[in-house]
This record gives C-alpha cells, structure tokens and sequence, in this order.
C-alpha cells in the first residue's frame, strides 16, 4: 500500500512538474525588468516554503516522540529534516545564482538568504548529531531534543536577522502584497509548482522514513545475533 | 510483607531490539536479592533502570511506590556501579562533603567526617583521590554509597575487583544494612558471595525473568544448580 | 530552595575542580590572548575600524573561548562514572545542568574579564566608560551561551566526536545572541546612548535567555537519562 502510495505521488508530481516547466519555459513570456532568470522563482520560493514548514513539522513530530516514545515519529522526524535541508539548500543556490545574475554578486548577506543558511547549519547540525550516535532509541531522545532547540531558535534566528539586515525585494505573493506586483498568471504557476515541490518531498520523506525504519530493523537483528 | 521494588511487564528496547522482555518481579523490603545471569543477559540495565539511569519503554517501574526517576526514590537509593564514582581532583573529604549536601543530610561535614573514619580513611582525608591507591579508591566508594544510610541498595557486579579488606569492608556494610532493614539488590558474577548474604534469587537470561525464589540451601551448595535447571543453554 | 542549593552545590564542585587544576581557565585564556593577536595581523586595525569590528572580535573571542570551558563541563562527570552517580542521587536533571550552567557562567566572565583588558591594551579601546552598561550585557549574553554550553555538554557528552559536534550544534544556535551582544557592545564602546535600536537588541538578549533557559529545565531529563 505505501509502495503505491509513494510510486503514485511521484508520478503525480512528476506529471505536474513536466506541465509547469512547459509553461514555465515555453509559455510565460520574460519578465519585464528580469529577463529570464525570473523563471527561477518558481523553484526558489516553494522550495523556501518547503523547508521552512519541513522543520515546523518536524518540530511537531519530535514533540509526539517525546510524549509517546513511538519510534515511528522519530524515523519521520529525521526524513522530514532530511528533505527539508536539501529544499533549503535548493533555495539558498538558486536565490545565489539570480543574485548573480541581476546583482552581479553571488552571495549577499540580506536578511533572507542568511537566515536560511543559519537554518540549514542549524539542521546539518541534527542530521551531523544523528549519524554520531549509534543505539536507536537515545539517537532518537537526543536529536528530539535538538529539534525542539533548533526550531524554537529558527524563530529567533529570523527576526534578529531581519533586525539586523534588509535588502532582499520585497514579498510578491498576492496573499502578503494584496495583489499588483506579479502577473496573475506567473502567480498562478508559482503556486501550481509548490504544489509540485510539495509532491516531490513528500514522496522523498516517505521513501526516506522507509529506509529508516529497515536501518533500524537491521539494528536490532544486529543486536539479537550478538547477545547469543 | 511490603514491597520495595515492583516491576510488573518490564520492556526495555534498544531500537526495536527488547533488551528487557516482559519483566515482572517483586522483591520484599528487608530482602536480599541476588540477580543471576550471564553477560549481556540484562542484569546492569536492569539494576540501571532501577536506579533511574536508564528509561525504560512499556511497563511499570516502582521503588518504594514512586517512579525510580522521583527524588524521593533516588534519596533512598544507593548504587554502585562498575565505576567507584569519586572525583579524582577533589580530596575525599570534600568527595563525601559533596554527596551528603546533594543528599541533603542535615550536617554534610559530620557524616562525611564520619564515614571517612569508618572505612579508615581519615587520616588521608585531604589527600586527593588521584593519589589513592585501589583499595583506597574502593573504600571511598563503600562510604559514597552507605554515607546517607539508603534504605535500597543497587549494587552491580560489588565483589569484583574488590580486595580483601573492601570486600571484608563491604560484607559488614551489607549485614549491617540488612539488620535495619534496608532492600538489597545485586548483580553478580560471584555467585559463592552473593548466595550467601541472598534471601531471594532471580536469574535472567536474554532479557527475561527465567526464575525468581527464595534461595534455598542446595543453591548455597550448587550454584551452577539454576543455570542448568532453568536456562536453555544450560540445559544443552 | 533545595533544588538550588543542589545547583550551588554542583557549580561550587566543578569550580573547586577548575581552580585546582586550571585546565579549562588556561587554555580558555591562552585561546582567547592568540585570537586577540591573530586579530590584529588579519585586518591591522586603526582607530575608526576598532570601533566598528570591536563588538564583534570580542564576542567571537568570547564564544570560541567558550566551547573550551563547556566542552570540560560535563566531560569532566565522565572518569569513574562519576554522572551515573549524579543521576541516581537525589538531584533532579534540571537542577544539575543548572549547577553547570553557573559554573560555566563563572568560568566564561573570568575569561572575558581577561579577554576585555587585553583587547583594550592591543586595540587602544576605552571599554570602562560606560561600566554598568557593559557588566549588565556580558552577564546577560554569557548566561545565554553558559545554559546552552551546558544543555549541548550534556547532550553530547557520550558521543565519540563530541569536541567537534559541540561548536557545530551550538554556534548556529547561538547567533541571535551574538547579534545582540555584539550591537550593544559597539554602541558602549563608542561611548554612545543607547538608542532603541539597542535596547530592541537588549530584549533580544532577554527573551534568549528565558526561552533556553526554561527549554533547558524542561528538556534536561530527556537530554540526561537516555
């Protein structure tokens, strides 16, 4: 059943994402100030979106280990953090590579971009945390506890950036601007792509959450063997 | 008779692997119960759990009718593991000084005085345990684990590596522990030793609870007698 | 309160034991004197750069300095099985990382009280201007890295590779700390008033330390019994 659920999703995405790169590439026409590397948009924000809410809901899932101590939540905690640094680092290169491009700079310490690099260092530091311990149940207590820190401090994190640094332009989602600053139907396929990228890491998470749960079934036939 | 310590459907997991299986066993206050087991059997994480080193997964866990985790529990627990738990920087009277004020006796000093003349280590009491020798060292446990009169005793694997004069040390300790009534629990390899102050015996063997009983002479005579009676391999 | 005179108890242990042996003070010192040297060949500082880069080299010379005291903090518990015997006596998590908390917060100001007069002698800053206003921001911003030293001490300190996972898990963490000490400290040592700016920076300073320190309470049975 989870095996047609994951082939299903992928396929699902993977239909989706074929639509929108044709109507991303091939329908949309340049942007008037940009050029074409505005396209990248439609990568670099949902996988942002992505990301962020990965790490929210894995804040949310090292709470239910800790109060439940199901194990299971813990194998979707770590593949939900998993994904989430690799969407983050997606939003981190190619917000990089338009800067290049429209700034002629790679890397700008704007509020934004350095606030998601403390988030993924942040999260490395969990999956790093992760690979160091060996015995299943403390990795789980232990990087549990990590992520309730690292969340709570990725709040933190965001507003003292924003304090502290603002360049990045300004929000263009009709939701936050109130409509004006993007074509509708750019903000359409912006949308219709994160829905895509949701797709695509759900489907990841679910694959990833599979691995874990065989890692630790391996672990315990490891530990059987050895007691005799 | 009350009871000191409940374990009732006691799991422990490393992962999924159950490293304590459906444990449930009851030991009486003012009993001595010797825990059996080859290696790797479950004896120290069982004593862990007890002491509140350990969590443990399903099942209910009681000392004294509170959680091992409770303070309460913990101010009437002694344990004494594999390592003699003293600071090798600090001397041994500021060693013991320090236990009885986190024990919250009312005069640390006094009882750490005290117990520092008891096991004979008075006159070395500002010396620094780094300059100890072993049997020093294993003295200063003896008076760690006994300075604020526990009325449970965890005590894992005591008579190993232990000299003459300590393990003569720690028989008294023990007698006198008993005679007010304290629960005793230990883990043993020395079976000779253990039977002979035991009251009870329980053996594990893979994590469960193959026998549980009083100790009975025969045992005192034969104390390889449960190991074949009662588990696989030693049936083989 | 019993369970903080079991903290004091345990933070006047582990400073007995660092004062005899000095391990964690000296090489914390060294550190912070080599940083404060490098510093000086790396960006050759005049008067108006000092002022801008000041705030900042101090703080990092006082973070970096830092991981060398937490990383002794709970390592220290380790020899004999001395942390077992912690755990079963009757002290609760909580009041034990508190204890090292305080013993760290002791440590780390020592360091800076060194760090900050040597850093006025090498880069010529009057940092005794404005006194009060500069205690008040180290003892606040240190206990801020002193309760997360010790939560992050105590997480890792079975792990092999714990003196490299400690500075990879905390100093991300600890970098809206940082902010806020390091724009405070700038602005004292400029001798200039504390606008809001700053003080949005103080509460910055505040709210971090609460949230940690009530996270750290809360979680610190979790993070020792495993």
């Amino acid at each position: 059943m989870r095996e047609k659920l994951v082939i299903g999703l992928a396929v699902a995405a993977g239909l989706l994402l074929a639509y929108n790169l044709y109507h991303i590439f091939l329908v949309l026409p340049d942007e008037a100030l940009q050029g074409a590397i505005y396209r990248i948009i439609f990568f670099h924000v949902p996988a942002a979106i992505t990301g962020m809410t990965g790490y929210f809901v894995a804040l949310l899932l090292s709470v239910a280990y800790l109060s439940f101590g199901n194990l299971r939540y813990d194998s979707l905690a770590a593949s939900v953090v998993e994904v989430s640094v690799v969407f983050s680092m997606v939003n981190i290169v190619t917000g990089s590579i338009w800067a290049r491009i429209i700034w002629g700079i790679w890397w700008t310490w704007d509020y934004r971009l350095t606030s998601a690099l403390v988030c993924v260092l942040i999260f490395s530091g969990y999956l790093m945390l992760r690979r160091a311990i060996d015995e299943p149940t403390q990795r789980a207590r232990l990087s549990a506890a990590l992520c309730v820190f690292g969340c709570i401090d990725v709040v933190i994190v965001w507003k003292s950036i924003e304090w502290f640094r603002t360049q990045h332009p300004g929000p263009v989602l009709s939701i936050r601007t109130g409509g004006g600053h993007i074509d509708p139907a750019m903000e359409r396929l912006l949308y219709l792509n994160f829905v895509a990228i949701l797709m695509i890491a759900v489907a990841l998470v679910l694959i990833r959450t599979r691995q874990e749960a065989t890692a630790r079934e391996i672990d315990s036939l490891r530990r059987m063997a050895n007691a005799v | 008779m009350p009871r000191a310590i409940e374990l009732e459907q006691l799991w422990k997991f490393y992962g999924d692997y159950a490293a304590l299986r459906d444990l449930t066993l009851h030991i009486a206050e003012g009993s001595c119960c010797a825990l059996l087991g080859r290696n790797g059997a479950g004896k120290t994480t069982l004593l862990r759990i007890l002491a509140g080193l350990s969590p443990y997964q399903r099942g209910v866990v009681r000392v004294f009718g509170l959680s091992p985790r409770s303070e309460k529990a913990r101010r009437q627990v002694g344990f004494l593991g594999h390592g003699i738990g003293v600071y090798e920087d600090l001397s041994a009277g500021e060693n013991l000084n320090f236990f009885a004020r986190i024990a919250g006796l009312p005069a640390p000093r006094a009882v750490a005085a005290a117990w520092l003349e008891r096991v004979g280590l008075a006159r070395v009491a500002s010396m620094p345990v780094r300059q100890f020798s072993r049997g020093m060292r294993q003295r200063l446990a003896l008076a760690r684990t006994f300075l604020h009169s526990p009325n449970i005793l965890l005590l894992d694997e005591p008579f190993t590596a232990l000299d003459d004069r300590a393990i003569a040390m720690l028989s008294e300790l023990l007698t006198e522990a008993r005679a007010r009534g304290a629960t005793l629990v230990l883990s043993t390899h020395q079976i000779r030793e253990a039977l002979a102050i035991a009251s009870h015996v329980a053996l594990i063997e893979n994590g469960r609870l193959r026998y549980t009983g009083e100790r009975t002479a025969e045992m005192l005579d034969d104390p390889a007698l449960l190991y074949r009676l009662h588990t696989e391999l030693g049936a083989a | 309160m019993r369970s903080l005179a079991q903290a004091f108890s345990v933070a006047k242990k582990d400073l007995a034991i660092e004062l005899r042996t000095k391990e964690s003070l000296n090489a914390a010192g060294a550190f912070a004197v080599v940083i404060l040297l490098l510093f000086s060949f790396a960006f050759d500082p005049d008067a108006n750069a000092t002022r801008e880069l000041g705030g900042g080299l101090l703080w990092l010379v006082f973070a970096f300095a830092g991981a060398l005291v937490f990383n002794r903090s709970f390592a220290r518990e380790l020899p004999n099985e001395c942390l077992d015997t912690l755990l079963s006596s009757a002290i609760s998590g909580a009041s034990l990382l508190l204890g090292k908390a305080l013993a760290n917060l002791a440590l780390l100001i020592a360091v800076e009280l060194v760090s900050i007069v040597v850093f006025g002698i090498f880069y010529n800053v009057r940092w005794w201007l404005r006194p009060f206003e500069l205690a008040a921001v180290c003892v606040l911003a240190t206990w801020g890295i002193a309760i997360v030293g010790a939560v992050f001490g105590a997480l890792t300190v079975n792990l092999r590779l714990r003196e490299l996972m400690l500075p990879v898990i905390i100093y991300p963490l600890l970098i809206p700390l940082l902010i806020a000490a390091i724009e405070i400290t700038n602005a004292l040592f400029s001798n200039q008033p504390l606008s809001a700016y700053e003080l949005l920076w103080g509460r910055v300073l505040a709210v971090f330390d609460i949230v940690f320190t009530v996270l750290a309470m809360a979680l610190a049975e979790t993070i020792l019994v495993n």
